[in-house]
């Protein structure tokens, strides 16, 4: 005879199942926030004096010295889109899963591999009269652990990565500039 | 006693009911579904804009998808489409494309996909098309 207790246990599990269906999008994710503003700005650089497709071959460039292979591009719309795969085991997790297979846990799933894609829009400014172009980098990556589920789908936003991705772009646009 | 089990019992068979209907029993079926009337989705997704510069209202679009968090999968001119995807511990998936209306305005047609699932509501589409409008300096006109 089943207790009352456990079949409340399934009806809790059986609604649980019954929710996980309805996934649906959160109501701000096509909205502009105020950090919309902040994100661009530090996604964001501007070239002046050197022609659309100079900059696009030199971002080309970059993202092979990076390792970045290409996946497509439009120049007449200044889209340049990459990506890699990489290692993605962080020696946190290593050490979290020896403790606890040490003390009987079993295996425990750590991240494994991840794709790391970008997306290098350039466009003229508003102003400048051509001379001017805007060029905004986007990253995100996709982590899968040892069980080939995805653990993480993010958008990259740390400044150091655009610090220092730019830092290499403008050295690129400069010799570019100079036809060395 | 008697009638709380017998009302767990009758809750727990409904609960199992309503989750029934996502069963599916042909999944290729999937591939000519549409949820809403065609009507319907095509008026929420669509607006006009009163420009004919085709270049410049794909760059605006793809300037906004970034706006928005979006990473750039694919972008075609001759087309006039951009593909986009924001990963956000969930993964949203939208296809913009611009085409003439006319001589005077374009067609801007947004869809998306939330993780497995289309996006029907409305007001996603709105706040899109609210972020794109500002960016175009233009305001998205409703097409019927």
């Amino acid at each position: 005879m089943i207790n009352q207790k456990t079949r409340y246990t399934w009806c809790v599990i059986a609604i649980i199942i019954a929710l996980a269906g309805c996934q649906t999008i959160p109501k701000d994710a096509l909205k502009l926030k105020p950090e919309s503003l902040e994100k661009r700005a530090l996604q964001t650089r501007i070239y002046e004096g050197i022609a659309e497709t100079d900059i696009l071959s030199a971002s080309a460039g970059v993202m092979q010295d990076l390792g970045f292979n290409i996946d497509e591009s439009e120049t007449k719309l200044g889209v340049i889109v990459g990506s890699k795969e990489r290692d993605a085991t962080e020696a946190g997790q290593v050490a979290a899963a020896i403790v606890l297979a040490l003390l009987g846990g079993g295996a425990m799933a750590i991240d494994k591999n991840q794709k790391l894609r970008l997306s290098l829009v350039v466009r003229p400014a508003s102003e400048g009269g051509g001379q001017k172009h805007l060029v905004r980098v986007t990253f995100q990556r996709i982590i899968w652990n040892t069980q080939n589920r995805i653990t993480r789908a993010e958008g990259l936003e740390q400044p150091e990565i655009y610090q220092e991705f730019f830092d290499r772009l403008s050295k690129a646009v400069f010799l570019e500039g100079q036809k060395i | 006693m008697k009638l709380a089990k017998t009302i767990t019992t009758l809750s727990f068979s409904l609960i199992m009911l309503f989750s029934l209907p996502g069963c599916q029993t042909n999944s290729s079926k999937q591939l000519l579904k549409a949820d809403e009337s065609q009507v319907k989705m095509r008026s929420i997704q669509t607006r006009a804009f009163d420009t004919t510069d085709k270049n410049k209202t794909l760059r605006t679009v793809i300037a906004t998808l970034q706006d928005l968090g979006f990473v750039v999968d694919k972008a075609d001119e001759t087309l006039g489409s951009v593909s986009a995807t924001k990963l956000d511990g969930y993964q949203l998936r939208m296809t913009v494309t611009v085409r003439p209306k006319g001589n005077r305005q374009l067609l801007v047609r947004a869809n998306a996909q939330y993780n497995l699932t289309a996006v029907n509501d409305p007001e996603i589409y709105q706040d899109f098309f609210s972020a794109l409008g500002k960016s175009m300096f233009l305001s998205a006109h409703s097409v019927e």
